[in-house]
C-alpha cells in the first residue's frame, strides 16, 4: 500500500507539533490527488471517491455480510410478522400467565399469560423502527452539529456547545413526562422525535472532540493551504478520519434507544397499549424476573441480537472507511 | 501518566472496599429490643389534620391516641380518651375526656387540647388537608368557606365547658360522628405545637405509647417506648426505628438479608416466593381499602340507561377471581359489594349484595353490552397513574379479560397517565372520556365512609360526578337515624341503588400484607394495613 | 489560557439561565401540582387556592421565574411540598449521589479502558469477542435487572454486601456503582478499543516501537494518550448524565441521592426541587465540559485555545 508513507503522522505525545509540521506540502498534495490508492484512480484520471470504495470492502467483508443478514431478517419480520408467527400478539389468557413453552408457544408466556413468541416477532416492527430511526437521526444531527462546531470553532462553538450543555441537562424522566404527555398519536413518531431532540448532544459532543483533534492532522492543514473550500476539507478529509467514535457511540445507542422506549412506557408516556414492543415486554417482564426469567429472556435476546447486527455493521463501516487499513 | 497512577490507586480501593464489605454488617440501627421497619417518606408536614396517606398515619397511630380508638382487630371504635360522649338528638354532642392522660413533654391533656387541635385542623389559613372532616361541626363555613377569606378563627360548634369537657354541635344530624373520633385528624394537640410549631414539626410530641426520639426527614425516624404512657395499649418493645425505603422490593430484599424487621408493603412481584423466602414469617389481612373503576357521568355518552347495561355487562366480563389469584396472589378478593369486609356484617359488609352483576358470566356480560348500545365511543380506555403501585399489571389483566370475553383485542386498552398529579388534575378537569381507577381507603370503618363520600352529590370524592336523588334522601335518612341497625339497612337500600345503577365496578377488596423478621413475634396489621407497633415483640 | 477559561465562565451565565427557564417552564406546563397534594380526593377549592398562593402559584409564570432567581441568587432554593427546605434535601443527596458518581467513574476508567486496550491490541481474538458478547449483555438487559440480580446475588445468596445502601460510604457504593456505570462502561470500552485499533498502525507507534521502547511505554505513553480523546469526551459528558439519572440504581439500592429527589420531584410536580437540582446539575456540566476541554490540549498538545 503505497499510500501509507504519505499518512501523515500525528504528533507523538509530549514533542509537540514540531516534527509532524516537518511533512512538506508537496507530500500533502500527493495524498491529496490519490486518496483511494492506486486502485482508485477512475479512467479519466478523477480519483474514485472514499464511499465507493468503502462500498467494494464492505461486499467482501464478512462481518459486514453476516449483519446485513441478520438485519435483512429483522426488516423481514418488521414488514411481515405473520409469516413466522400465527395468531395475535394481543391474544393473552391469564389461564396461563408464566407458564412454560407449550404448543404454539415455544418462548411460553408472560406474567399476562401472553405468547411471548409472538410478542417478541410482532415487537420487532416498533422497536427496530424506534431504534434505527432515533439513531439515524440523533447520528445525523449530532455529528453535523458537533462537526460545525468543532471545526470552525469560536463563536460557532460557544454557541453549539452551550446549547449541547442546556439540552444536556434536561433529565430524561422530565422531558418525557413533560413532552410527551401533550401528545395523544399513539405511534412511534413522537418518540423519535423525543429520542432524537434529547439525545443528540452525546453524539454531537463526541464528534466536535473527534473534529477538533482531526482538524490539527497535517493533511487538513496543508489541504487548507492549497485553497481546498470548507466543506470539501470536512466531508473528505475530515469526516472519515473523526467518524470512528461517533459510529462506536451510535451502534451501541442503538440498543439503549430501544431500551428507552421501554422506559417512557413505564413511565406512562411513550407507547401505550395496544402497541407491542421489545422494550414494553422487556420492563413488563423485569420484575418476574424469579419467577418467569424466559419472559425477559426472548425480548432481551432479540434486543441483543439486533444491537450485535448493527454494531458489527458499525465496525465493518468504519474499517471500510479506514484509508490506512487500505 | 498520571492518569494511570490514578486508575491504579483507585483499583486499590475497590479492593479494599470489597474485603471490607466482605466482613458483612447487619442491623446497625436495631439495637436491644427495637425493631426496623420499612416507611416511605411523608408528602406532607406530620400535623395530624394535615396527613392524609398512609406512610405519615403510621407515625401518627404511635404517637398519638384519640378520643376513640379502632381495635386493631375488630376495627370497632372504643372509647380511648373518652370517659363519655353524649347525645340526645344525634346533632349536639357532650364529650368528657379521661383523667390522668399527659403528653409525652408532661402537659396535661385536657378538653382545651382537643379544641385547639380542631380549629387549627379547620382553619383555612392552616392549610390543612384534611379539615374538610370537621366540615359537620357548626361554623365550618365562617372558618373554612369556599372561597375568599374567613370570617372566624374558631368554629362556632365548639366550646370548652369544663377542664374535661367540651361540647359539639353539628350542622345537621350525624349518628355516627362519635364513630369516626378515632381518625388521626382528631387528635389532640399539646401547646408546644401552638407555641413553637416549627421545633414541634421537626420532633412531634403527642400522647401515644412512642415519643420520637430522632428524626432525620427523608431518611429515618427513631421512635422510642414512653415509659410514662397512661394507657392499657403500651408498647412490648423497646422502640421502633422507620426506615425510608425508595422501593418496596428493597425492603424486602432487606428483610431477607437480615437488615431489617419488617416490610409492610411486600410488592406483588415477590408475592409467588414469600412464603418460601420467609418461612411463613408472613401475614395478609383484609384492610379497608376497596378498588374500583369509576365512570365520568359528565360525558353524556355514559349518562344514558343503556350504557347502564354496558356498565353491567363490563363488571360481568371482569373476571375478578382469575386476575386476583394470578397477578395479586390472593392479596385481593374479589369484590361483591361496594364496602369492605373490616367493617363486619353488623357493621354493614354485606357480601353478594353485587349479586350476579358481579359474577364472571362472558355469554351474559356480551349481550348486555350489546344490548346497551356497545362500549361507548368504540374503545374502552381505562386510565391509570403509572407513578405509583402496580396499576399497569391489573389494568392489563382487566383489559384482557373485557377482550377475550368480547372477543376482539382492541376494545379495551390501558390508558396510563405519567403522574398522579396529572391523573388527579384530569379527573379534575372533567377530561376522563372512559371508566378510571379510583382506589377508597377507608377513614374510620363506618359504611357511611364507603358511600357519602363517592356517590353523594357534589361529594368530596365524587370523581365521576355520579348523581342520584334517591340515593343521596336514602343517607341523609341513614345520617338521621340514631340506631346503628336502622342506619346500617338505610345505607345498604343506598348502595343498592348504586348497584342498580353499576355507578362504580368494584373490583375487589384489597388486603395489607406484611413480611417480618425471625426475632419478630405478635406482628399484626389493623383494618387501615398499618402494623400495630406497640403490640409486636422483640426476641 | 487564562483568558480561555475566563471566557468559558462567563458564557456559565446564559446557560444557567437559559436552562433555570427552561426546566422552569417545563414543570410549569406539567400542570397544576397542588391536584396531588390531596390524596385520591380533590382538595377542597378553599385550601387549594390558600395553597397555590403561598407557593407563588397564583402569579404570573414570569414573575414565579424572576421571584425564584432572586432567591436562588440569595442562596435560597425555596421549600419542598413536605415543608424541607430544598437546601437542606441537597445537602444529604449530593454527597452520596458525588461518591456514587467517583465508584461508576472509576468503573469506568480502570475496567472499561483496560477492556478497551486489550480488545483494540487483540482485535478479533476471543478475548475480543468475549468482551462484545458482555458488552451485549449488559446493553440489553435492563440496568433494573442486572442491579437486581446483582442484589439478589450478592446481597442474599452470597451474603457479600448488604443489599441497600444505609450510611453511602464508599464501600456500600461499589457494587450499585458497578450497576450505574454498567452500561456506559460499554461505551468507553468500545471507544478504548476503536481508538486504539485505529492509532496502533500510525506511524509514532512504529517510530516508537522501531526506537526499542518497550512494549507496555509505547501502549501507555505513545497509543493510549494519543487514544482517549473520544473516551475523554464520553466520560465527561456522562459524569453530569450520571449524577442525574441514577433513578433505577438509586432506587434498588434505596440511595436518597440527586437522581431520586429529582425523580420524586417531578413526580410531585414539585418546581422548586426539580429547578434546584437540575441547576446544580447544569453547573456540573459546564464544569465538566470545561475540564473535558482543557484535557484536550493535555492529551494533544497541537490542540490550543486562546
Amino acid at each position: 500500500m503505497p499510500d501509507q508513507q504519505y499518512e501523515p503522522e500525528r504528533a507523538i505525545a509530549g514533542t509537540g507539533m514540531g516534527g509532524a509540521m516537518d511533512l512538506g506540502a508537496s507530500e500533502a498534495a500527493t495524498l491529496e490527488r490519490t486518496p483511494g490508492g492506486p486502485e482508485g484512480t477512475g479512467p479519466a484520471g478523477k480519483p474514485r471517491s472514499l464511499w465507493s470504495d468503502a462500498w467494494r470492502d464492505l461486499r467482501r467483508n464478512p462481518v459486514f455480510l453476516v449483519s446485513a443478514v441478520v438485519i435483512l431478517f429483522l426488516v423481514f419480520i418488521s414488514v411481515w410478522p405473520s409469516a413466522i408467527a400465527s395468531g395475535s400478539p394481543l391474544k393473552c389468557d391469564l389461564a396461563k400467565a408464566q407458564d412454560g413453552p407449550g404448543p404454539g408457544a415455544p418462548f411460553g408466556y408472560d406474567g399476562q399469560g401472553c405468547n411471548v413468541y409472538t410478542r417478541t416477532v410482532y415487537g420487532a416492527r416498533t422497536s427496530v423502527t424506534v431504534g434505527v430511526l432515533a439513531t439515524l437521526g440523533v447520528g445525523v444531527l449530532g455529528s453535523v452539529l458537533g462537526a460545525l462546531a468543532g471545526y470552525f470553532g469560536g463563536v460557532w462553538d460557544s454557541i453549539l456547545s452551550r446549547i449541547t450543555d442546556i439540552f444536556f441537562a434536561i433529565p430524561v424522566v422530565l422531558g418525557g413526562l413533560v413532552l410527551l404527555s401533550v401528545v395523544t398519536s399513539n405511534t412511534v413518531w413522537p418518540v423519535i422525535g423525543f429520542m432524537v431532540l434529547l439525545g443528540w448532544p452525546q453524539i454531537g459532543r463526541i464528534s466536535r472532540g473527534s473534529v477538533i483533534t482531526a482538524k490539527q492532522n497535517d493533511y487538513v492543514q496543508a489541504a487548507r493551504a492549497l485553497g481546498a473550500s470548507d466543506s470539501r476539507i470536512l466531508l473528505r478529509h475530515i469526516a472519515p478520519n473523526a467518524v470512528a467514535p461517533v459510529i462506536v457511540v451510535a451502534t451501541i445507542a442503538l440498543g439503549t434507544y430501544i431500551a428507552l422506549e421501554a422506559t417512557l412506557s413505564y413511565l406512562g408516556v411513550g407507547l401505550k397499549p395496544p402497541s407491542v414492543s421489545w422494550g414494553i415486554d422487556i420492563s413488563a417482564a423485569s420484575p418476574y424476573i424469579r419467577n418467569a426469567p424466559h419472559a425477559l429472556l426472548w425480548p432481551s435476546g432479540a434486543l441483543a441480537l439486533t444491537v450485535l447486527a448493527f454494531i458489527m455493521l458499525g465496525d465493518a463501516v468504519r474499517d471500510a472507511l479506514d484509508p490506512k487499513l487500505r | 501518566m498520571r492518569g494511570i497512577a490514578h486508575a491504579r490507586w483507585a483499583a486499590g480501593v475497590i479492593a479494599a472496599g470489597l474485603l471490607a464489605t466482605g466482613c458483612g454488617d447487619s442491623g446497625g440501627f436495631g439495637g436491644a429490643g427495637v425493631l426496623t421497619s420499612s416507611w416511605g417518606d411523608p408528602q406532607n408536614p406530620l400535623e395530624p389534620a394535615n396527613t392524609n396517606e398512609v406512610q405519615g398515619g403510621k407515625v401518627l397511630d404511635m404517637i398519638f391516641r384519640g378520643l376513640k380508638k379502632y381495635d386493631p382487630r375488630t376495627g370497632k371504635a372504643q372509647n380511648w380518651l373518652a370517659a363519655s360522649i353524649d347525645t340526645g338528638d344525634s346533632r349536639n354532642f357532650t364529650i368528657k375526656v379521661k383523667d390522668g392522660w399527659t403528653f409525652s413533654n408532661g402537659e396535661k391533656v385536657t378538653a382545651r387540647s382537643f379544641v385547639d387541635a380542631w380549629n387549627y385542623g379547620a382553619s383555612l389559613r392552616n392549610n390543612q388537608k384534611n379539615a374538610y372532616f370537621f366540615a359537620y361541626i357548626d361554623g365550618y363555613d365562617k372558618v373554612h368557606p369556599d372561597s375568599g377569606t374567613q370570617t372566624a378563627d374558631t368554629l362556632s360548634g365548639l366550646r370548652v365547658t369544663g377542664p374535661d369537657t367540651f361540647t359539639v354541635r353539628l350542622n345537621q344530624k350525624f349518628s355516627s360522628f362519635p364513630d369516626t373520633l378515632g381518625y388521626a385528624a382528631f387528635a389532640p394537640l399539646p401547646r408546644a405545637f401552638f407555641t413553637d410549631h416549627a421545633a414541634w414539626l421537626k420532633k412531634p410530641v403527642g400522647n401515644g405509647p412512642y415519643r420520637i426520639e430522632s428524626y432525620t426527614r427523608g431518611s429515618a425516624m427513631n421512635l422510642r417506648k414512653w415509659a410514662g404512657y397512661p394507657g392499657p395499649d403500651k408498647a412490648q418493645n423497646a422502640g421502633v426505628t422507620l426506615l425510608v425505603y425508595t422501593d418496596s422490593n428493597t425492603a424486602y430484599t432487606d428483610v431477607l438479608a437480615g437488615n431489617l424487621d419488617l416490610v409492610d408493603d411486600v410488592p406483588s412481584t415477590q408475592l409467588k416466593n414469600v412464603e418460601t423466602d420467609l418461612n411463613g414469617r408472613y401475614i395478609n389481612t383484609p384492610a379497608g381499602i376497596l378498588q374500583t373503576l369509576a365512570f365520568p357521568y359528565y360525558d353524556p355518552k355514559w349518562d344514558t340507561p343503556g350504557a347502564t347495561k354496558v356498565r353491567t355487562g363490563l363488571s360481568m366480563a371482569i373476571n375478578r377471581r382469575q386476575i386476583t389469584e394470578t397477578i395479586f396472589r390472593g392479596t385481593r378478593t374479589p369484590a361483591t359489594d361496594w364496602t369492605s369486609p373490616v367493617l363486619g356484617a353488623a357493621g354493614g359488609y354485606k357480601p353478594g349484595l353485587c349479586g350476579h352483576a358481579c359474577d364472571y358470566d362472558p355469554a351474559q356480560a356480551k349481550k348486555l353490552i350489546q344490548e346497551g348500545g356497545g362500549i361507548p365511543g368504540g374503545q374502552l380506555k381505562i386510565t391509570y397513574n403509572a407513578d405509583t403501585g402496580s396499576h399497569k399489571q391489573w389494568v392489563d389483566a382487566v383489559c384482557n379479560s373485557i377482550n377475550n370475553t368480547l372477543g376482539n383485542d382492541k376494545a379495551c386498552v390501558g390508558n396510563p397517565v405519567g403522574t398522579f398529579a396529572d391523573f388527579r388534575n384530569q379527573i379534575g378537569q372533567h377530561k376522563m372520556t372512559g371508566p378510571f381507577r379510583a382506589g377508597w381507603q377507608m377513614d374510620y370503618p363506618l359504611i357511611q365512609n364507603f358511600l357519602q363520600p363517592l356517590y353523594y352529590t357534589g361529594a368530596s370524592s365524587n370523581d365521576g360526578k355520579w348523581s342520584n336523588s334517591r340515593f343521596d334522601r336514602l343517607v341523609d335518612r341513614a345520617n338521621a337515624e340514631t340506631g346503628q341497625a336502622a342506619a346500617v339497612r338505610l345505607f345498604q337500600q343506598a348502595e343498592e341503588v348504586v348497584r342498580d345503577n353499576m355507578a362504580a365496578i368494584p373490583l375487589w377488596y384489597q388486603n395489607g400484607s406484611a413480611g417480618y423478621a425471625s426475632r419478630l413475634s405478635h406482628v399484626a396489621l389493623n383494618p387501615f394495613s398499618v402494623p400495630v407497633y406497640n403490640e409486636i415483640r422483640v426476641g | 489560557m487564562g483568558r480561555y477559561v475566563a471566557r468559558r465562565l462567563l458564557q456559565m451565565i446564559p446557560v444557567f439561565i437559559g436552562s433555570t427557564l427552561l426546566i422552569f417552564l417545563m414543570v410549569n406546563v406539567m400542570g397544576d401540582p397542588i391536584a396531588g397534594l390531596c390524596g385520591e380526593r380533590a382538595c377542597d377549592p378553599a385550601t387549594a387556592a390558600q395553597l397555590k398562593r403561598e407557593f407563588g402559584l397564583d402569579k404570573p409564570l414570569w414573575q414565579q421565574y424572576l421571584t425564584y432567581m432572586g432567591n436562588v441568587f440569595t442562596g435560597d432554593f425555596g421549600t419542598a411540598f413536605n415543608g424541607q427546605p430544598v437546601t437542606e434535601l441537597m445537602a444529604t443527596a449530593f454527597p452520596v449521589t458525588i461518591r456514587l458518581t467517583i465508584v461508576a467513574i472509576l468503573f469506568e476508567i480502570v475496567v472499561g479502558v483496560t477492556l478497551g486496550v486489550l480488545t483494540g491490541m487483540r482485535r478479533g481474538r476471543p478475548v475480543d469477542t468475549g468482551v462484545l458478547l458482555s458488552t451485549l449483555v449488559v446493553i440489553s438487559v435492563p440496568t433494573f435487572v442486572t442491579g437486581l440480580l446483582l442484589q439478589l446475588l450478592l446481597g442474599i445468596k452470597w451474603q457479600w454486601i448488604s443489599p441497600s445502601v444505609r450510611y453511602g460510604s464508599f464501600d456500600e457504593l461499589i457494587v450499585p456503582g458497578l450497576v450505574l456505570a454498567s452500561v456506559s462502561l460499554a461505551y468507553v470500552t468500545r471507544l478504548t478499543r476503536t481508538s486504539i485499533a485505529e492509532n496502533k498502525r500510525a506511524d509514532y507507534v512504529r517510530t516508537a516501537i522501531a526506537k526499542g521502547l518497550p512494549r507496555r511505554r509505547v501502549v501507555v505513553r505513545h497509543l493510549l494518550r494519543n487514544s482517549l480523546i473520544p473516551v475523554v469526551t464520553f466520560i465527561g459528558a456522562d459524569i453530569g448524565a450520571l449524577m442525574g439519572g441514577a433513578i433505577v440504581t438509586e432506587r434498588i439500592f434505596n440511595i436518597h441521592g440527586v437522581g431520586f429527589q429529582l425523580y420524586q420531584g417531578i413526580l410531585r410536580q414539585n418546581t422548586q426541587t426539580v429547578v434546584g437540582f437540575v441547576t446544580v446539575l447544569v453547573l456540573v456540566f459546564l464544569v465538566a465540559n470545561l475540564l473535558v476541554d482543557l484535557l484536550y490540549a493535555v492529551l494533544d498538545p497541537r490542540i490550543r485555545y486562546a
